[in-house]
């Protein structure tokens, strides 16, 4: 494995990467101020983080966008959000992220109006758009349009990016969320290289593509992976990474050129592992974690960004970010790590472990490909039924203690934390609910400034390109300069493609992925068994995901758990509206819903949904809730009526399910 | 419960009133005897009439679900209302179950004119939820459509055909599955035959070929196959309007003898429940299966329901 920029002999110092926090919150306006902040801090990279709404096509006044608005992320609605957002700041000095997915070719398209719009020279921007939508389907949510349609998307921005932005890097092939979602370091660098397949065969069968474009695209293509606690397994991985990818470069793309074969990522280190019990130890796991991807200059990241140490508990604020920013600063300028060549080559300990990654990996690639490829195993529920096969594996050994999670599992007395205690709400961060409203005004006024021919021309350009096949882009830039907004751009392509809803993977996994069933799963299999008989039938369980949020790895398993222990369980799958929710209670006849939200917006969807279950006559019927909730909000839900509030402390399933049959047993008077 | 309430549910049932259906559909759940007799009640008061009743079963996987909500979608456009029984498989080991059907059916919220149940097996042999039938009679009374989804073509499966009216077989192309039915029996029962995802090209023009072929060598052999094979893609939506028209055309040709098809099939479902509760021994000691039906029938005919007969032929056995 060749180390970069080394020449014989002789071993110059490495570059440090590029040093990115995560961020956007409320507004544009106030996004913009943290990016300067952040910069000030010597972070030299931005990556920006869109609100759900934005990411999903949806405008901040659309009825879904409800309590999602500048949460998770910035809300970017039209070139004037997107002009505010990078105020001051030198579009071709820099080298942006846009964590962006479905509507990447909007936000990519807004960004490039905005270049031009100040007179920049479009080829020198430096930046990446996320762009892989595969991912979405399988982990993350924020899907749109069904695969097909999302990869035409895909890839009319590559082609488009790759010839009008040359430094561009227009698809970050993500399998971040898919460990996030259960993958294990080969399934994680497997469906990687099957989704960069997708877009790779995707662009080579477009008839304008020449071998030589195809090769720029090869050389453009980066990754995002993640990287976890086993740090000696990851670091394997990112080699068998840089060593599969050339291989698949040359073997089925004909692409030999080592400067465009290599091996380009950035990562975020893992936040599964991220606790909400004694959260100072997080700060450990994520040094480690960044370990991984760092050591070995063979195979080292081109850009990290770190989560905070608190992201179990809630949003974290700039103090959390700096100090994640703080450990990538001194392992890059105080420590000699970037001194030394690859630490790693020659170890046959390492390389053995590589070989295994990697062949295990290289299997399921194929495996995938005899499947029809990533679309059709996307389609089929085949790669999600994997991933969350694995996941239910990994709660299954943490449950049982075969995998130590320290403060969790094993060592869990400790002295209580000075950096949680007593600070009640302020250990994490309060997004500002009349941020949303001044988001919805401005964007009301944007509307109503416009030029009404010349949007709906720009428009119906749009909707013809959608139709015809020709690259989305150019109408999409043109309508970003007309001033559409992020949903109007979706709508039109709504309206060509439709919308898609993903096979949730829990109906895949079989029965015996839990495992045989331990004492405390025969125990409450017995106790269901006789609420069956008090209730004259099964006790019916719906898991529900309302909002934008669409994390739902958690839901699933909490789905396949309660079908374990003998509920009979209704899972409809991500973004389903509170009024979604409550019809889907009526119609299945359900004795408890439990609502998932991941995303902050507890405290706008929990109410929605009650009102809807009241105005459905089930005002009786139990609801539970599960998410990041910090103490005051959980006490907030009660007072609403919910009846019980878990958290991610709450990670053993089987307490868990105890707990909920010990509530229906309590409303059914059943003892 | 007093008769006057009885009444008022049962006509909001034939109203499609949410709430009422849903707690019909609970209680053709409910395993507990007084609700067995409540049921009774109610599905005699409600009648065996109501709209098409229509079975769509078909290997796991072959896209039923994203069919049925294709359907759904064009008898909506039609302005036609749509009730839904949805049978999951449930676990012989723990009796839980995943419906996850729902997810693959887009839906909207607002539609009041839509309505979906899923119904886990529990246990019952055949892939057909006990209460299938039941929710089928229920919904059929207030919805212009209702479909019973099955879990797929296993051996008993056939016992579908005494829920419905009209049974639709979904093939997947290239799926191999040909052989499988004709082997099964499967072939015999259906009323329409449906290759779908026909968007994969030559592999289902091929499946709907093959198919068609297939029809033929078993009329040629004095089996009788009447059923159109259509072509449909649930995923851009050809062909639906086609299926649409089949499904309406079977019900006609069946409305002339509807009310006597339906008490038939009801006398069937009443005879396997005795035989699930009591087995052989017990149909034999009530004279036998020919004779119970035909009892059955007239009981049926009389106004009574599926569980009300079961409960009194139960009630002699056991000297109750």
């Amino acid at each position: 494995m060749a180390a970069r920029e080394e020449e014989p002999g002789e071993v110059t110092r490495d570059r440090p990467w590029i040093m990115r926090t995560y961020a956007g919150h409320s507004t544009a306006a106030a996004s913009n101020a943290l990016y300067r902040q952040n910069l000030a801090k010597g972070q030299t990279g931005l990556s920006v983080a869109f609100d759900l709404p934005t990411q999903t096509g949806y405008d901040s006044d659309h009825p879904l966008a409800r309590g999602e608005v500048g949460k998770v992320g910035v809300p970017v609605t039209h070139l004037g959000d997107m002009r505010a957002l990078f105020e001051g700041l030198p579009l071709t000095e820099m080298n942006t992220s846009l964590t962006i997915n479905a509507t990447a070719p909007w936000l990519y398209a807004l960004y490039v109006a905005l270049a031009e719009e100040r007179g920049d020279d479009v080829r020198k921007l430096r930046g990446t758009t996320q762009n892989d939508v595969i991912k979405e389907y399988l982990s993350r949510g924020t899907y749109i349009f069904p695969p097909a349609a999302s990869l035409r998307l895909s890839t009319d921005l590559v082609t488009y990016a790759v010839k009008h932005t040359p430094r561009w890097n227009p698809m970050n092939v993500c399998s971040y969320h898919l460990q996030e979602a259960g993958a294990t370091p080969p399934q994680e660098l497997a469906y990687a290289l099957m989704t960069a397949i997708a877009l790779l065969d995707s662009v080579r069968d477009r008839e304008e593509v020449g071998v030589e474009e195809l090769s720029r695209v090869v050389g453009r293509l980066s990754f995002f992976v993640n990287a976890g606690i086993r740090f000696v397994d990851e670091l394997c991985k990112l080699r068998a990474f840089v060593e599969l990818w050339s291989r698949l470069c040359a073997e089925r793309y004909g692409v030999t050129d080592e400067k465009l074969t290599r091996f380009r990522y950035g990562v975020q280190v893992n936040s599964l592992g991220l606790t909400e019990q004694q959260p100072e130890n997080n700060m450990h796991r994520i040094v480690l974690e960044m370990l991984s991807v760092t050591l070995c200059r063979g195979a080292r990241a081109r850009a990290v960004q770190l989560p905070a140490w608190n992201e179990a508990l809630g949003l974290p604020r700039p103090w959390d970010q700096q100090w994640s920013l703080r450990a990538q600063q001194i392992l890059a300028y105080e420590t000699d790590l970037l001194e030394h060549g690859d630490l790693f080559e020659g170890s046959h300990v390492v390389e053995a472990r590589t070989r295994e990654i990697a062949d295990e990996a290289w299997a399921e690639v194929a495996e995938v490909l005899r499947r029809g490829g990533a679309v059709a195993a996307v389609e089929s529920g085949y790669v999600k039924g994997r991933l969350v096969e694995s996941a239910a594996a990994r709660l299954r050994r943490i449950e049982s203690g075969e995998q130590v999670v320290v403060g969790v599992n094993r060592f869990r007395d400790g002295e209580p934390s000075p950096l949680v205690t007593g600070l009640g709400e302020s250990a994490v961060l309060e997004v500002d609910p009349a941020a949303a409203e001044a988001q919805i005004a401005a964007l009301v006024a944007h509307r109503q400034g416009r030029d009404g021919a010349k949007l709906d021309a720009a428009l119906t350009a749009l909707r013809q390109a959608a139709e015809t096949g020709a690259n989305i882009l150019p109408a999409s830039i043109a309508a970003a300069r007309a001033g559409a907004t992020t949903g109007e751009w979706t709508d039109t392509l709504r309206a060509v493609f439709g919308e898609y809803r993903a096979p949730t993977g829990v109906g895949a996994v079989a029965l015996s992925s839990g495992g045989a069933a331990g004492e405390g799963v025969q125990a409450l299999r017995v106790r269901i068994a006789r609420l069956a008989e008090a209730l004259g039938r099964r006790p019916k369980l719906l898991v529900g995901k309302p909002g934008l949020d669409g994390h739902s790895n958690g839901a699933e398993q909490i789905a396949i758990k309660a079908r374990d222990v003998g509920f009979d369980v209704v899972y409809e799958g991500i973004r389903v509206t509170p009024a979604q929710l409550a019809s889907a209670a009526l119609e299945e006849g359900v004795h408890l819903m439990g609502l998932s939200i991941l995303s902050g917006s507890h405290l706008e969807l929990v109410p929605d949904v009650l009102a809807e279950l009241r105005a459905q006559g089930l005002a009786d019927l139990p609801v539970v809730v599960g998410g990041i909730i910090p103490v005051a909000d959980a006490e907030r839900l009660r007072e609403l009526g919910v009846a019980r509030v878990y958290t991610p402390k709450d990670f053993e399933l089987d307490p868990l399910m105890a707990d909920l049959v010990a509530l229906l047993e309590e409303v059914h008077g059943v003892s | 419960m007093a008769s006057a309430d009885l009444r008022a549910w049962t006509e909001a049932v034939r109203g499609a009133d949410r709430q009422a259906v849903a707690r019909a559909l609970n209680l053709a759940e409910d395993r507990r005897p007084e609700a067995r007799r409540e049921l009774a009640s109610l599905l005699e008061l409600l009648g065996d009439a109501g709209g098409p009743r229509i079975g769509v079963t078909g290997p796991p996987g072959v896209g039923k679900s994203s069919l049925l909500s294709s359907l759904g979608h064009a008898l909506r456009a039609r302005d036609l209302s749509v009730g839904v029984v949805a049978v999951d498989p449930s676990s012989a080991r723990t009796g839980g179950a995943l419906l996850g059907d729902r997810a693959r059916m887009t839906f909207d919220a607002d539609d009041r004119g839509l309505f979906v149940r899923s119904l886990a097996t529990a246990g019952e042999g055949g892939g057909l939820a006990r209460a299938a039938a039941d929710a089928v009679q229920i919904l059929s009374a207030g919805f212009d459509r209702t479909f019973l989804e099955t879990t797929g073509v296993g051996q008993s499966e056939t016992a579908v055909e005494h829920a419905v009216d009209t049974v639709l077989l979904v093939v997947q192309p290239g799926g191999g599955d040909l052989l499988q039915f004709i082997k099964a029996g499967v072939m015999e029962i259906p009323d329409v035959f449906v290759v779908g995802k026909s968007d994969q090209g030559a592999v289902a023009e091929r499946t709907f070929a093959d198919l068609k072929s297939a029809i033929a060598s078993l009329r040629a052999a004095g089996v009788a196959v009447g059923a159109p094979v259509l072509s449909v893609s649930a995923h851009d939506g050809t062909g639906v309007d086609a299926l649409i028209d089949a499904l309406d055309a079977h019900a006609a040709r069946l409305a002339p003898t509807l009310s006597e098809r339906r008490l038939r099939a009801a006398a069937a479902r009443a005879l396997g429940e005795l035989l699930r509760l009591h087995g052989e021994r017990g149909v034999a000691a009530l004279g036998g299966g020919a004779s119970l039906r035909q009892r059955f029938e007239r009981e049926l005919a009389g106004g009574l329901s599926v569980p009300a007969v079961v409960e009194a032929t139960s009630a002699e056995l056991t000297g109750g």
